[in-house]
């Protein structure tokens, strides 16, 4: 027997789909909508320069920006908005914003 | 059914709440509701009841707060009138979206500018289209009757919105009238504890306020217009309990004399029994006129107004706030808007009158219902203006 396909709704298609006053009962479900594509600037790090400090991680307003295995840090491209705090406030200028189309 | 008491309506607002068993308070006080927030805070005080009085820095901040002790499930209240309604008004269209049953008092004043402190119903006009369920009084009895009733309409789960009670300020918040409470255990029984649909705790994470996109919008707002028009059928519910709990009978249109009337006056509020009493006046003098007084302002009950309005010649409507530079009172725009399509309808004469605390005698009404004798009349007109 094939299995039955249940497609996930991207968001309620008609107004009885709705929970009252737009609850949403699924805790986490922000991460199924990827913010990255929003952006026009990626940041990327010169780790040279980077003292792992984690200014960038604290300052991220979108909480994408993750520490790696080495104790330097990375943003998550799915969901970062280009925003550029990060940059702003790395005060060792480890951080710079790039074009996207670059 | 308790004993009558002397007491002035503003208490007695704050007294019927101290009986519906609130979890939170938030009210800044603002004249002349003034004595609403001054006694709801003294009876948490004194821990009359088990509640929280939060002392808010303005209305914004009180309807905010309660926002929240709604969402984490809360029986919430407060009370405000005009400038501290106008300060609240980015939030109420956010609290009945996100579906809280919030209760209010609004003790209805002019908006300034020119400042002034008495009654008309500006304050209240601009916050119509918030979603919010609308309720006036014409007494301090029905003032105590409606704010226990308030939280059963607004927290039925066919509902859940907020609603809002206007008192007239000063002609019925500073009165001292003589007035019933139902016992402590009558209201229990009437007014179970709130049962939330759902509600913020940290064991079960949801989330409310949400935002939604173009693709989304939309919907939300037919949704919450249905869920807004449903209420009617639940204050009708709610009225008709009321009466076999305590007698009393309420409706979302009333109507005095108007069975076989030519005229009839439409009134909201505490001008409803100087407007009675004009209408009797003129009975004796064989006037065929009556009065519809309109309880319910949303949502606006449209079958039970126009039976209520069905076979009169000519209708007044008393406006006490104007759609400044629109085409007159809002509820007088509302209600050529529903009888336009009609086949069958009344002329309709728009009055602006009694704002800002300026009094309406007996004698000012029988003069506004003489204006039905004119043959040509204005979109609207303003009463006692001096030229």
């Amino acid at each position: 027997m094939a299995k039955k396909k249940t497609v996930q709704k991207k968001w309620p298609e008609t107004w009885q789909e709705l929970n009252p006053g737009c609850m949403v009962f699924a805790a986490g479900n922000a991460a199924n909508y990827k913010t990255g594509s929003w952006k026009s600037q990626r940041p990327v790090w010169d780790n040279a320069k980077c003292i792992k400090c984690g200014i960038c991680y604290i300052f991220c307003p979108e909480g994408c920006i993750q520490e790696t295995k080495d104790g330097f840090y990375e943003a998550n491209l799915d969901y970062c908005k280009g925003c550029g705090i990060c940059a702003h406030e790395c005060w060792p200028g480890a951080i710079v914003m790039r074009e996207e189309e670059e | 059914m308790g004993k009558r008491v002397g007491m002035e309506v503003a208490i007695a607002a704050a007294e019927a709440v101290a009986l519906c068993n609130i979890d939170v308070a938030a009210v800044y006080p603002i004249t002349p509701q003034s004595h609403i927030a001054e006694h709801m805070a003294d009876i948490i005080h004194d821990g009359r009841i088990d509640a929280e009085f939060i002392t808010v820095e303005s209305e914004h901040s009180a309807i905010s707060a309660l926002a929240g002790a709604s969402a984490a499930g809360a029986r919430a209240y407060t009370a405000t009138s005009s400038q501290g309604l106008m300060l609240m008004h980015e939030i109420l269209p956010i609290v009945s979206a996100m579906r809280l049953p919030i209760c209010m008092a609004n003790a209805n004043r002019a908006v300034s500018g020119p400042l002034n402190i008495w009654n008309d119903h500006t304050d209240i006009m601009p916050q119509r289209d918030s979603g919010w369920i609308c309720l006036f009084t014409e007494n301090g009895q029905e003032a105590i009757d409606l704010s226990i009733m308030s939280f059963k309409i607004a927290e039925d789960p066919e509902v859940m919105l907020p609603c809002v009670v206007n008192i007239d300020g000063f002609q019925l918040t500073h009165m001292i009238e003589p007035l019933e409470f139902p016992s402590q255990a009558e209201v229990a029984k009437f007014l179970p504890p709130r049962k939330p649909f759902a509600q913020l705790h940290p064991d079960n994470p949801i989330s409310m306020g949400c935002f939604a996109m173009p693709d989304t919008y939309t919907e939300t707002v037919k949704a919450k217009e249905v869920a807004l028009q449903g209420a009617k059928k639940v204050v009708i519910r709610v009225f008709s309990e009321w009466a076999k709990r305590f007698g009393r009978k309420y409706g979302v249109v009333e109507t005095y004399r108007a069975k076989d009337a030519e005229t009839l006056m439409l009134t909201m509020g505490s001008m409803g029994e100087t407007a009675a009493t004009a209408v009797d006046e003129m009975r004796k003098k064989g006037k065929k006129v009556g009065l519809v007084k309109l309880r319910l302002w949303r949502p606006f009950p449209v079958e039970e107004f126009k039976a209520a309005i069905a076979g009169c010649k000519t209708l007044v409507v008393m406006d006490r706030a104007l759609s400044t530079g629109g085409a007159g009172g809002p509820v007088a725009t509302d209600i050529k808007s529903i009888l336009y399509g009609e086949k069958k309808k009344p002329r309709v004469l728009n009055v602006v009158a009694g704002l800002g605390g300026r009094d309406l005698t007996v004698g000012d009404f029988v003069n506004m219902f003489g204006l039905a004798n004119k043959k040509k009349n204005e979109i609207f007109e303003f009463y006692g203006v001096r030229e």
